[in-house]
């Protein structure tokens, strides 16, 4: 069978092998936890502790805050020290429960102890929704939402995203490897609430391995596939994902509900089977903590709320001085200026890296080669977009389809004059993005 | 503030000898804010530096070929096409008071072909003049790299063609190094035009009478191919310019399809210096392949217009004059339909 893929993208440095053999290992906190009542894509969730209060492992120490919102649990046993204003990944302040940690892990009874056979569709949307699991690719679009879609008939294929495009994360793959019978234990639910939908485990072809794997344990399952993918970034960004899978393409004011695809993460999938099958609320996050800085590259089993710097002591600490800290990929991940900040349910990775390429070049005049435009996955022409969003020309870059941007910045990486082209392509849309809010 | 601190403590690693020492230093540098950046934080190996290069590159086996052929005279209007292309940019640059721009080596890839589209009798003013027009009349004073909306080589062949056509047309030369004999000889594309005899064999090789690196199709051809095979350009443009203008020829050439015919039109003049190295120069052709296409045969019609129906032989540098203006014409009317493009009235609807 032909490799699935799209039009456009590029093949960055994958830098996979620092961390790639490295079994998942379970890290204990030492310091205390921060919980950020916003780690997902809507509403923030309200604390429902008070400061002094003794929690449990499990126990929820925040509600919803609305329809499109999430709970957070408490993913160790202590006692409420604060609620208070702390930085995130972003560089946000956002209200926070800290709590001290009494290293004895005492459990909270399960969210729910009524086996998965004998649950209803809206007892299982329901216990997902309770478990606080949020779309953990990155952008934390709160999972139950996202399976309730107006017409759930019309849903034929349900993607689990095992793309990992993003260079030097490994956390999906050990996952994959190591947690297989969770993954497509996770997409059977899932396909229990579609049922006529069929369940694709869709990977790139440069984990071989996690394909072979996958075969196996999916073999006689009649609705579950495993798809192999062309290896590129962003293979794994929604729309180009839906594309290579099913050869359906949405525009950016469609959801993929309408191309009858639901896409979902590798990570997102195994915490909605602990979710349903084990009662287990979402309180651990995969981390890989890697780059040519590190002393020694690992994939972590970190509990949420866990402080980035105690992580890269766990790894050896650094061999060389880092000039760039980053929380998640090199390509859509946020660069860090401190390290004093919390493992989210979004968190994937943390890299640091000894030389800071982008610092190394100045950008120069546009010599109009047409790489970014070869390069977009959208099929946009990137220099015309940065040049109109750059004199903020609101109605060109309208007219030039700048809001179908994916934001995957292929168009920054290939440019010979380095220009910060994502950059600004990325200030108008989120510009006009908030303006539309209004 | 942050900048000292950080100073400060890179130097504290440095000379914090013993390894134990260094860790804690190490440790020490992570507590102090790091710089930032909007994605992607990574970055491929291209440059405009290197795409200029690999250009020059792709045109040395023409320009070798040219010097060959025609003698250290060529050698010496190619230096000082160049060295006055350079010259012209820094002094610009200078004078503006601008960054130097040298150092991206377009103004020596723009010497060097303003130099290939001479012919080697001109006097050596002439290249000096001709740099100077491209960089400073075609290029900087549009706003540098990037900003001209004319290939700054040919706008300057097209300027001393017609200012000074009788050294611009005069194709008499010494062959090869040192040998005395003056050869006055019409081109062969203008011996084709006249129904004379010529030789395609020498043609393809390029020991003819031309401007220095048109000559030969063969180098030409190589450095075209080495293009392709880099990435530096596409087979788009080329392919469509050429097979487009030979389906010109075929039409109303007025001999139907004969390859002696046509293979004389494609290796004679311009064509192939024009169709892999001037026609394909990024900033003056359309973005997008579609464009490409669409601009690749134009450049063959308008070629093959000049050609045949035109006063003279040559027709290339015109054709792409002419071409690099409506450009932006054909930008607009090729613009690419986004990913998951739906007809304006059935949009937001389900696939």
């Amino acid at each position: 069978m032909a490799l699935l893929t799209f039009k456009g993208g590029i093949h960055p440095k994958d830098g996979k092998a620092l961390s790639k053999d490295k079994a998942i290992t379970e890290y204990e906190p030492k310091g205390d936890l921060v919980y950020p009542l916003s780690q997902h894509i809507g509403a923030p969730a309200k604390a429902v502790v008070s400061k002094g209060q003794h929690v449990l492992e499990g126990e929820c120490i925040a509600e919803a805050g609305g329809f499109v919102s999430a709970p957070v649990y408490a993913s160790v046993s202590g006692t409420v020290k604060s609620i208070e204003k702390r930085r995130t990944v972003t560089g946000d302040l956002v209200d926070c429960i800290v709590v001290e940690n009494d290293g004895k892990y005492e459990k909270a009874a399960p969210i729910t102890d009524k086996p998965f056979e004998e649950m209803s569709r809206e007892e299982v949307i329901a216990a997902i929704g309770k478990a606080g699991i949020v779309g953990m690719g990155g952008a934390g679009f709160p999972t139950q939402v996202k399976l309730s879609p107006k017409e759930p008939d019309k849903i034929d294929t349900i993607i689990v995203n095992c793309a990992e495009c993003e260079p030097y994360l490994t956390s999906d793959y050990r996952k994959m490897l190591e947690e297989p019978e969770r993954l497509i234990g996770g997409l059977e639910v899932i396909l229990s609430l579609f049922p006529k939908a069929r369940g694709v485990l869709a990977v790139e072809d440069n984990k071989p391995d996690c394909i072979k794997l996958l075969r196996e344990k999916a073999a006689g399952k009649e609705r579950v596939e495993v798809a192999a993918l062309k290896t590129k970034y962003p293979q794994g960004s929604e729309r180009q994902l839906i594309r290579a899978v099913t050869k359906r393409e949405i525009n950016s004011r469609m959801l993929p509900a309408d191309a009858g695809c639901i896409v979902n993460n590798v990570d997102t999938v195994i915490a909605v089977n602990n979710a349903v099958r084990e009662g287990q609320p979402l309180m651990y996050r995969i981390v890989t903590v890697t780059g040519d800085a590190v002393a020694d590259p690992r994939n972590f089993k970190v509990r949420t709320g866990t402080n980035y710097r105690e992580l890269i002591d766990a790894a050896g600490g650094f061999k060389t001085e880092p000039e760039k800290i980053i929380s998640g990929g090199p390509m859509m991940g946020f660069a860090l200026f401190d390290l004093d900040i919390p493992v989210t349910k979004t968190s994937s990775a943390l890299l640091c890296m000894s030389e800071d390429e982008v610092a190394k070049w100045e950008p120069s005049a546009c010599i109009n080669c047409g790489r970014c435009v070869d390069a977009c996955p959208s099929r946009l022409i990137p220099s015309r977009l940065a040049d109109h969003a750059s004199h903020y020309n609101e109605e060109e870059f309208l007219r030039m389809n700048g809001m179908e941007c994916v934001e995957c910045g292929s168009c920054s990486y290939v440019c010979p004059a380095k220009r910060q082209l994502a950059q600004s392509i990325k200030t108008l849309r989120r510009l006009q993005l908030a303006k539309r809010k209004k | 503030m942050a900048e000292e601190i950080k100073e400060d403590a890179k130097e504290k690693v440095q000379k914090a000898a013993p390894a134990a020492e260094k860790k804690a230093a190490l440790a020490e540098t992570a507590k102090i804010l790091r710089s930032v950046s909007p994605t992607p934080h990574v970055r491929d190996d291209s440059s405009t530096r290197g795409i200029m290069g690999y250009v020059i590159i792709a045109l040395l086996p023409a320009t070798a070929v040219g010097i060959w052929h025609f003698g250290p005279r060529a050698l010496c209007v190619i230096l000082l096409s160049i060295l006055s292309a350079a010259l012209s940019e820094w002094c610009f640059d200078r004078i503006t008071k601008r960054k130097n721009t040298v150092g991206d080596l377009s103004c020596i890839l723009t010497g060097l072909l303003l130099a290939l589209n001479l012919p080697v009798s001109v006097p050596l003013w002439l290249p000096v003049l001709g740099g100077f027009f491209a960089i400073i009349v075609v290029k900087m004073l549009f706003g540098g790299l990037g900003q001209n909306f004319m290939n700054p080589a040919l706008g300057a062949r097209c300027f001393l063609m017609l200012s000074f056509s009788r050294y611009m047309t005069d194709f008499s030369y010494r062959p090869g190094w040192g040998a005395a004999d003056v050869v006055s000889g019409a081109t062969p594309l203008a011996a084709v035009k006249a129904g004379e005899n010529f030789n395609l064999l020498t043609m393809f090789f390029g020991n003819e009478a031309g401007t220095i690196g048109e000559t030969s199709a063969m180098a030409l051809l190589c450095g075209g191919i080495l293009l392709i095979v880099c990435g530096v350009i596409t087979w788009h443009l080329s392919t469509c310019y050429i097979v487009s203008f030979l389906v010109f020829a075929a039409v109303f050439g007025g001999k139907g399809i004969d390859l002696n015919y046509l293979g004389a039109q494609l290796c004679g003049g311009g064509l192939m210096l024009g169709a892999f190295f001037m026609a394909t120069d990024y900033v003056t052709r359309p973005i997008t392949k579609k464009g490409q296409v669409v601009y690749g045969i134009f450049l063959g019609i308008l070629t093959g217009i000049f050609r045949i129906f035109g006063p003279g032989a040559e027709g290339v540098s015109y054709a792409i004059i002419i071409g690099n203006l409506i450009v932006p014409l054909i930008e607009r009317v090729t613009e690419p339909k986004h990913f998951g493009w739906r007809k304006p009235e059935k949009e937001g609807k389900a696939v």
